[in-house]
C-alpha cells in the first residue's frame, strides 16, 4: 500500500497539533507496512530559518518506506487570509521575485500549491491520496483527477472550530465543503467533529470514519519544582477557539474564594492583550501571569508546575494538550466541546460556558487532595493507551475499503 | 422443589448539583424534582403494574403463589411523598398473607462496615417502619446489596433474626449447590438463604438479551430448568425494578411473570416465603470470612469502596456521625443518614473505566469524579452546620470535613 499524503507541517519544524498528528500517523502507518510519500510546503530559505530543520525530519524516517517531498510556498499551518497577505508583503520587500513565485493572496497560493502537487502526482506511484485539512483539499482533488486514485480527506479542524461559528471565512468554508464532497472517504478526529461536519456541511454520516488521535510523548526529565503557590494553567494559543476568557472569568470566581491561587497563561495569540486588559478590569491582575509562548522542555515544566490544567476550548476537534498534561501528572479540566473528552475518563469535564462549574472544579482539585491524587495517578496511566498504531490501523482499513 | 422469590425495592434520595460556592449558604441537598420524576416514572412502569399483577396471581392461585419484598426506608419515604398509591398497593399485598417483608437498614447503607451502632439504629428504624405500615416484625434479614460475612451473621442473630439472605457466590459455595438451606458460621443457628444467581440473572439481566442463546425465555423453558435443578429450594432474588423498568413491558417480562406461577404449580413446584425455609434442615455450614455481595463478577465491596475517593468520602461521612447525633437535631440527623445510602458511593466507582464498559454502571453524574465533588461539597456544608454557632463565615473547603469539627 502506497499513500500520497498531503500535509502542512511536520515536526520538528512545527509542533502544532496538525504536524504532531501527521508525524504520529505516518509513523504508525509505516509500522503497518504502508509506504508514505509526505508532501508538504517548503518555505523559502530566507524566511526566518523556520524550515531549515526539515532535513532532520527526513532523518527520522531514513527508510525506503517514507519520503518527504517539499514544495515551495509561503503557507504555514495556522495561516489566515490576513496573515498570509502580511507575509507576502514582507517577503516581497526582501525578494523582488516574490510575485513571480508565490500567489498574491492566500487562495491563489493554495491554488498554486495544488498545481505543484499535481505535477508530483503524475510522477509518483501511490494507491490512495490522504489530505490533511482544508489547505490541501484542492491539491488532493487535483491529484485525484490527475491520477484517478481515491481521495481521503482528514479533518483536524473546520472553519467552525477556528472561528467559534462567528465570522466564518466563506472562501475557506467553500473549499472545505468541496473537499468533503469530492473525497471518497472522510476521516474525522472525533465524533464531535463528525457531527459538526454532518450538521454544517451536509455530508452523509456514513461517509465519515472517526479516528481519534493518539499521542506520542517526547521523553523529558521530570524536574523538581519548589513553589508555594497553587497554580492553574492555560496552555495553548490565546485565541477565540481556545476559550481564554472563560478561563479568566472562572479565575475571578476562584480568587474571590481563595486569593492564594495563581493563574498562568502560557501561549500567545490574537486575544492575548485583551486577556491582559480583562485581568486588570476584573481586579485579578496580581493573580494572573502571562508566560508567553513556551517551547520544548519549558512546556513540560509548566505542566509539572501546575496543580490543575484547564482546557476551556469553545470548539476543539481533538485537543492533545490535556493528554500531555496528564502524562506530566497534572489533573485536567477539559471542555466537553472537544474530541479528546470522548476518549479520556480520568479527567473532569465541563461545558466551556459554565464558569461556575469550571471554578468549582478548580477549587475542588486544589482543596480535595484525594481527588487531585486520584486523577494524577490514574490520568498518567490512562494516557499510556494512546498509541499511533491504533489510528494508523483504522486509516489502513479505510484505504483497503476504498481499494476494493 | 420449592421456589422462593424475593424482590428488592429501593430508591435513593438523589442529590442535586451542589456547587462549592454554596457551602455555608445553602442547605438544600436533594433534588426534589428529579426524585419525584423518577419515582413517578418507576411507579407507573413498574411498581403499580407489577403489584397489581402479583395481587391477581396470589388471588388466582388461592395463596399458593408467594412472594417476599425488602423495601428500603428511603423508597418508602418517597412513596409517601410522591406515590402514596404504591404504598397502598403494598399494603393490599401484605393483607393477602402470601407476602413477606424482610428487614434491612432503613437507608440502604453500608453502616455495618463503618459503625455497628449506626447499623443497629438503622435496622431498628426499618423494623419500626415495617410495624407501622404492615403490622409485622420481619424474621429474615437482608443487608444492603447482599453484603454479608460471618461476623455480620453473628451480629444479626444476636439482634433476634432467624435467617438471612446472601449471595450464592461460587467461591463460597465451592462444590455445593445454592439450592439448599445452610447455617451461617459463627452463629448458633442462623439459616442462610442463598441466591441462585444463574437462574435469577436469567430473568433480571438476560431476559431481553438477544445475543443470549436461550433468548427468548419462555415459562416452559424456565420451568424445565427449575424442575431439573438439584436441591430443595431455588432462591430467585432480584431488583423489583426488573419488571417494567430494567426489562421493559415490550420485552414480554409481564407475560412471563403472569404465566410462570401456574406453570410451576402445575409441575408440582411449591412457592415458599423466606421464613418458610427456616423449618428446613441446614445442609451444611457456610463460611464467609470475607465480605461477599451480589455485585459484579467480583462479588465484593469494590463497587462502593474500591477506590480512594470512595473510601475518603465514606470515612469522612462516618467520622462526623457522632457529632451529628450529639446535636439532637432530627433534621440534621435525617440528612446525614440520607448521605449514608450506598448509591452515593456507587456513583463514585471508577473500576468500569478499565474494562471500558461504560454502560454497565448506571450513574446520574457525568463522571464518578463529579459524584465525589458533589458529595464532598454537601458533606462540607453539613459539617459547617454542625459548627454553626461558632463559625459564621465559611472561607474555604477542606479535604477532610471532619477536621472542621470543634472538639467539645
Amino acid at each position: 500500500m502506497r499513500v500520497l499524503m498531503l500535509g502542512w507541517e511536520f515536526p520538528p519544524v512545527f509542533s502544532g497539533g496538525l504536524g504532531t498528528a501527521c508525524f504520529g500517523l505516518t509513523k504508525g502507518l509505516n509500522n503497518q507496512g504502508v509506504k508514505v510519500t509526505f508532501v508538504m510546503p517548503k518555505g523559502p530559505s530566507n524566511l526566518k530559518g523556520e524550515y531549515v530543520n526539515l532535513v532532520v525530519a527526513e532523518y527520522l524516517f531514513q527508510d525506503e518506506n517514507f519520503k518527504i517531498k517539499r514544495i515551495d510556498t509561503l503557507l504555514s499551518p495556522y495561516v489566515t487570509s490576513d496573515s498570509y497577505t502580511k507575509e507576502y508583503v514582507r517577503h516581497s520587500r526582501v525578494d523582488a521575485g516574490t510575485s513571480l513565485l508565490y500567489g498574491r493572496d492566500l487562495f491563489e497560493e493554495v491554488q498554486r500549491y495544488a498545481q505543484r502537487v499535481k505535477l508530483m502526482a503524475v510522477k509518483e506511484t501511490f494507491d490512495v491520496i490522504h489530505a490533511h485539512d482544508w489547505l490541501t483539499y484542492e491539491a488532493g482533488i487535483i491529484a485525484k483527477k490527475a491520477s484517478g486514485k481515491p481521495l481521503v480527506v482528514h479533518i483536524h479542524a473546520t472553519e467552525f472550530d477556528r472561528t467559534g461559528g462567528n465570522k466564518l471565512n466563506q472562501h475557506v468554508y467553500d473549499i472545505e465543503r468541496m473537499g468533503f464532497h469530492q473525497a471518497d472517504r472522510i476521516v474525522a478526529v472525533s465524533n464531535y467533529t463528525k457531527n459538526k461536519v454532518v450538521e454544517h456541511y451536509g455530508v452523509s454520516p456514513e461517509k465519515i470514519t472517526v479516528v481519534h488521535n493518539a499521542v506520542e510523548f517526547e521523553s523529558y526529565n521530570p524536574c523538581k519544582i519548589e513553589k508555594k503557590d497553587k497554580i492553574v494553567l492555560f496552555l495553548g494559543r490565546i485565541t477565540l477557539q481556545k476559550g481564554p476568557e472563560y478561563f479568566l472569568f472562572a479565575a475571578k470566581k476562584v480568587i474571590d474564594k481563595d486569593p492564594d491561587i495563581k493563574f498562568v497563561f502560557a501561549g500567545s495569540g490574537d486575544m492575548e492583550s485583551r486577556m491582559i486588559d480583562m485581568a486588570a478590569d476584573l481586579g485579578i491582575a496580581r493573580n494572573v501571569l502571562f508566560a508567553g509562548f513556551l517551547k520544548g522542555e519549558d512546556v513540560y515544566k509548566a505542566y509539572q508546575m501546575a496543580d490543575v490544567y484547564v482546557m476551556p476550548s469553545v470548539s476543539e476537534p481533538f485537543g492533545i494538550t490535556p493528554l500531555e498534561a496528564m502524562k506530566a501528572g497534572t489533573p485536567v479540566i477539559i471542555s466537553k466541546q472537544s474530541g479528546v473528552s470522548e476518549v479520556v475518563n480520568h479527567v473532569l469535564k465541563v461545558d466551556f460556558w459554565d464558569i461556575d462549574d469550571i471554578a468549582g472544579k478548580i477549587i475542588s482539585l486544589i482543596h480535595y487532595e484525594i481527588l487531585n491524587k486520584e486523577l494524577k495517578e490514574h490520568g498518567s496511566l490512562e494516557v499510556k493507551k494512546f498509541d499511533w498504531n491504533i489510528p494508523a490501523k483504522k486509516c489502513l482499513k479505510v484505504y483497503e475499503e476504498l481499494m476494493r | 422443589m420449592n421456589i422462593c422469590l424475593y424482590f428488592q425495592v429501593h430508591q435513593p434520595f438523589r442529590m442535586r448539583k451542589y456547587s462549592v460556592f454554596e457551602i455555608g449558604n445553602n442547605s438544600e441537598y436533594f433534588d426534589e424534582k428529579k426524585n419525584r420524576e423518577i419515582m413517578e416514572k418507576v411507579a407507573r412502569k413498574c411498581y403499580l403494574p407489577t403489584n397489581n399483577l402479583l395481587l391477581k396471581l396470589i388471588n388466582d392461585s388461592e395463596g399458593k403463589f408467594k412472594v417476599a419484598f425488602s423495601i428500603t426506608g428511603t423508597a418508602i419515604e418517597q412513596f409517601e411523598k410522591y406515590a402514596p398509591q404504591v404504598l397502598d398497593s403494598f399494603k393490599k399485598l401484605s393483607k393477602t398473607g402470601a407476602v413477606e417483608f424482610l428487614s434491612e437498614t432503613y437507608y440502604h447503607s453500608l453502616s455495618y462496615i463503618y459503625s455497628k451502632e449506626e447499623f443497629k439504629e438503622q435496622v431498628l428504624m426499618h423494623e419500626r417502619k415495617m410495624k407501622e405500615l404492615f403490622g409485622i416484625k420481619p424474621k429474615i434479614f437482608r443487608n444492603t446489596e447482599l453484603i454479608f460475612n460471618n461476623e455480620l451473621a453473628g451480629f444479626v442473630e444476636e439482634m433476634g433474626y432467624k435467617g438471612a439472605v446472601a449471595e450464592g457466590a461460587d467461591h463460597i459455595l465451592d462444590w455445593r449447590s445454592p439450592n439448599y438451606v445452610y447455617k451461617a458460621k459463627n452463629t448458633k443457628n442462623l439459616k442462610l438463604l442463598l441466591k441462585n444467581y444463574k437462574l435469577s440473572d436469567d430473568i433480571a439481566f438476560r431476559f431481553s438479551e438477544r445475543s443470549w442463546k436461550d433468548h427468548p425465555l419462555t415459562v416452559e423453558k424456565f420451568a424445565d430448568w427449575i424442575t431439573k435443578s438439584p436441591g430443595e429450594t431455588i432462591n430467585l432474588f432480584m431488583d423489583y425494578e426488573t419488571f417494567g423498568e430494567h426489562q421493559w413491558d415490550e420485552t414480554g417480562i409481564f407475560q412471563f411473570l403472569e404465566l410462570m406461577p401456574q406453570e410451576l404449580i402445575n409441575r408440582g413446584v411449591s412457592f415458599v416465603n423466606p421464613s418458610d425455609l427456616l423449618a428446613f434442615e441446614s445442609k451444611d455450614e457456610i463460611d464467609m470470612h470475607n465480605f461477599v455481595s451480589w455485585a459484579d463478577v467480583e462479588r465484593d465491596l469494590s463497587a462502593w469502596i474500591g477506590n480512594s475517593i470512595q473510601k475518603t468520602a465514606i470515612s469522612e461521612l462516618y467520622k462526623i456521625g457522632e457529632s451529628v447525633k450529639e446535636t439532637n437535631n432530627p433534621l440534621l440527623l435525617a440528612e446525614w443518614r440520607k448521605l449514608t445510602t450506598s448509591d452515593h458511593f456507587y456513583y463514585m466507582c471508577t473500576k468500569w473505566f478499565d474494562d471500558g464498559d461504560v454502560h454497565k454502571y448506571f450513574n446520574p453524574y457525568d463522571s464518578p469524579y463529579d459524584a465525589y465533588i458533589n458529595f464532598m461539597n454537601i458533606l462540607n456544608d453539613l459539617t459547617h452546620r454542625l459548627n454553626a454557632d461558632n463559625k459564621k463565615e465559611v472561607s474555604f473547603v477542606v479535604e477532610r470535613p471532619s477536621e472542621l469539627l470543634n472538639k467539645r
